[in-house]
């Protein structure tokens, strides 16, 4: 188990540094742009020759890099170029209201689709199983600025029970995170409630199942004791992956309902080119991806007593 | 040619066996129906310059609601846009515009995944690593955000989203065809076509990449459904492809600020969006049924 940790923990580090010099290298590595985006483009090259050497650009390659990395891990990603401040001062907030709507949808989604995904998977091939299933299949299938796009004309144009933009320009409000977290919950909920059904029918039809019913256990005790402990395992790597694919969805849903998170920060940057957030937000999303790669795969190895006891 | 051909049993031609594999399909209500959506779509893709269509480009009336009647006598048979664009035209148009890019775009992503895939492994060893550790690095971006940076960074175009969706597709195909071959090179015809020398590249190419497809028409066929969504959402995000020629992600980008008075210009595209990647998802589930089946 040690072993298997410090393993998946070099890797982790050794993704890290491999995409952190990637980023580098594919912004910085010509300093002259460099120059050129934060002076602007009137500036002219004497200019930003000697910004290049007051800000320590005429050093070698690595060099820069090592001081680069070195910040970016106490958390100085430089100043932003748009808005005029340094990356942090916007990041950690931006940060922290993704975090809000990832709260607030995972509060929903897990409980939701863990109990639709048994619900389908104790009877296979039932009623509510194939019920369960299409519309699980259906709303996937919906790309969320689509879904986004449907919910807002029956929502907000149709009915005007909901705002159609989640700015918070008059502070913290529920209602307007009510369209944001339903799109994603749309899009996410399917995935785990197929995984759920997928662990559960296997559970369902597995030798020490059938004993406990034979054996004339009643079968409410036999689903809550028996087969939900071990029909769990599986969907637990699932959710903890949906962080990665919750980056990616965050992106359009903010940038739709104008969000002030992060991935509405990271979409402004690449269209700006405001290349220090950009690296800053990409850093940030490799990080939490990476890392809840390392949680689900150590988790599962932790759960699955198959795997820790061989 | 007709005495050997009486005394061999004839393979079924490759067009026969399309059809027959189509026919299979017919066990799978759910994947029929998804073959429908995509076949719809496909067919307005390809029939789009010969239906009598008005010019997708053309102002002619802004904000006709659907079904209007123009005083010429022309139907807007799904309205106009802000700019006096008809809607059905640009939907259709935008069909094979998205369609032919999504295809291309997946089709690239194969030829690379599946060459890192068989290379990584048949070669095995250092070959291996290598790959593997390219395609765990790619596969660490969250998906969109690898293509905000490539298209961000190289600029909205086709070919620039084509080469965004071969690196975010590329190493997943790999993962999938390099499991497969791990399975087949240990096969009596592999050992078969060692011993007589064959060279590694016609081992990978010619013995080992055929026999892995039957996993990858269904992977593919999820995988253009992912691309339709990955270029309709770079539109809507503003990364797409240029306009004023019809994008899917363009037009509901455009349409939603217009949203209260103009409520069709913004379902229609995302209804047609959705119905097609419906199409896709349920066309790959019975495919995947069927090929479990037996």
């Amino acid at each position: 188990m040690l072993i298997l940790i410090l393993r998946r923990l070099g890797s982790m580090v050794l993704i890290m540094l491999v995409v952190s010099l990637i980023l580098f290298a594919i912004f910085e590595t010509d300093k002259l742009a460099v120059a050129g985006k934060v002076l602007g483009p009137y500036s002219s090259t004497e200019q930003r020759e000697i910004w290049l050497e007051e800000n320590g650009y005429n050093q070698p390659f690595f060099t820069r890099y090592v001081i680069w990395a070195g910040n970016a891990m106490r958390g100085d990603f430089g100043q932003s170029l748009q808005l005029k401040v340094p990356v942090s001062q916007v990041l950690w907030p931006r940060l922290a209201n993704t975090g809000i709507l990832a709260l607030c949808l995972f509060a929903i989604m897990i409980p939701l689709s863990l109990f639709m995904g048994v619900l389908a998977g104790m009877k296979e091939g039932s009623f509510q199983d194939r019920a369960i299933t299409v519309f699980s299949v259906l709303t996937t299938s919906i790309p969320e600025f689509a879904s986004a796009t449907l919910l807002t004309a029956v929502f907000v144009f149709g009915l005007g029970w909901l705002p159609g933009t989640s700015s918070m320009t008059a502070g913290f409000s529920f209602k307007e995170l009510v369209l944001p977290v339903l799109v994603l919950l749309l899009y996410d909920f399917g995935y785990i409630t197929r995984m759920t059904r997928a662990s559960m029918a296997e559970v369902m039809n597995s030798q020490y199942i059938r004993t406990a019913i034979l054996k004339g256990l009643p079968y409410q005790r036999v689903i809550m004791r028996h087969a939900l402990r071990n029909a769990l395992i599986a969907p637990f790597t699932v959710i903890v992956l949906q962080l990665n694919w919750l980056l990616s969805g965050v992106i359009v849903v903010e940038v739709f309902f104008a969000y002030k998170g992060f991935g509405k920060l990271l979409l402004d940057a690449a269209l700006f080119g405001d290349i220090f957030v950009i690296e800053a937000c990409t850093l940030v999303a490799v990080f939490v991806a990476v890392a809840s790669q390392f949680i689900s795969d150590i988790g599962y190895t932790y759960l699955n007593p198959r795997i820790r006891f061989s | 040619m007709s005495t050997t051909a009486a005394n061999t049993i004839e393979r079924p031609s490759a067009l026969s066996r399309f059809f027959r594999g189509l026919g299979l399909l017919r066990e799978s209500p759910i994947g029929m129906f998804g073959a429908a959506l995509v076949l719809f779509w496909v067919t307005m893709a390809i029939i789009a310059p010969i239906l009598p269509l008005l010019d997708p480009l053309a102002a002619i009336m802004p904000f006709q609601k659907i079904g209007a009647v123009a005083p010429d006598g022309t139907t807007f048979w799904l309205g106009t846009d802000d700019k006096g664009r008809d809607i059905l035209s640009r939907v259709i148009w935008g069909s094979q515009r998205v369609l032919v890019w999504a295809s291309l775009a997946t089709v690239v992503a194969y030829f690379f995944g599946m060459l890192m895939g068989v290379a990584a492994g048949y070669l095995g060893g250092w070959w291996d690593e290598v790959i593997s550790f390219i395609g765990n690095v790619l596969l660490s971006f969250p998906v969109m955000i690898l293509y905000i940076l490539i298209v961000s960074y190289l600029g909205a175009s086709g070919i620039n989203i084509v080469i965004a969706v071969t690196f975010a597709s590329a190493p997943g195909i790999m993962r999938i065809v390099r499991g497969l071959i791990l399975d087949l090179r240990t096969r009596d015809y592999i050992a078969a076509a060692q011993t007589r020398g064959e060279p590694a590249i016609r081992i990978m190419l010619v013995e080992l990449l055929p026999n892995a497809r039957g996993p990858l028409i269904v992977d593919a066929c999820l995988r253009l459904g992912y691309t339709v969504v990955a270029i309709a959402t770079l539109g809507f995000l503003g990364l797409g492809l240029p306009p004023p020629d019809p994008d899917w992600g363009l037009m509901i980008k455009e349409a939603v600020p217009l949203g209260s008075f103009a409520g069709h210009m913004m379902v229609i595209p995302a209804l047609a969006l959705s119905s097609l990647i419906l199409g896709f998802n349920l066309l790959a589930d019975g495919l995947r049924e069927i090929s479990l089946r037996d």
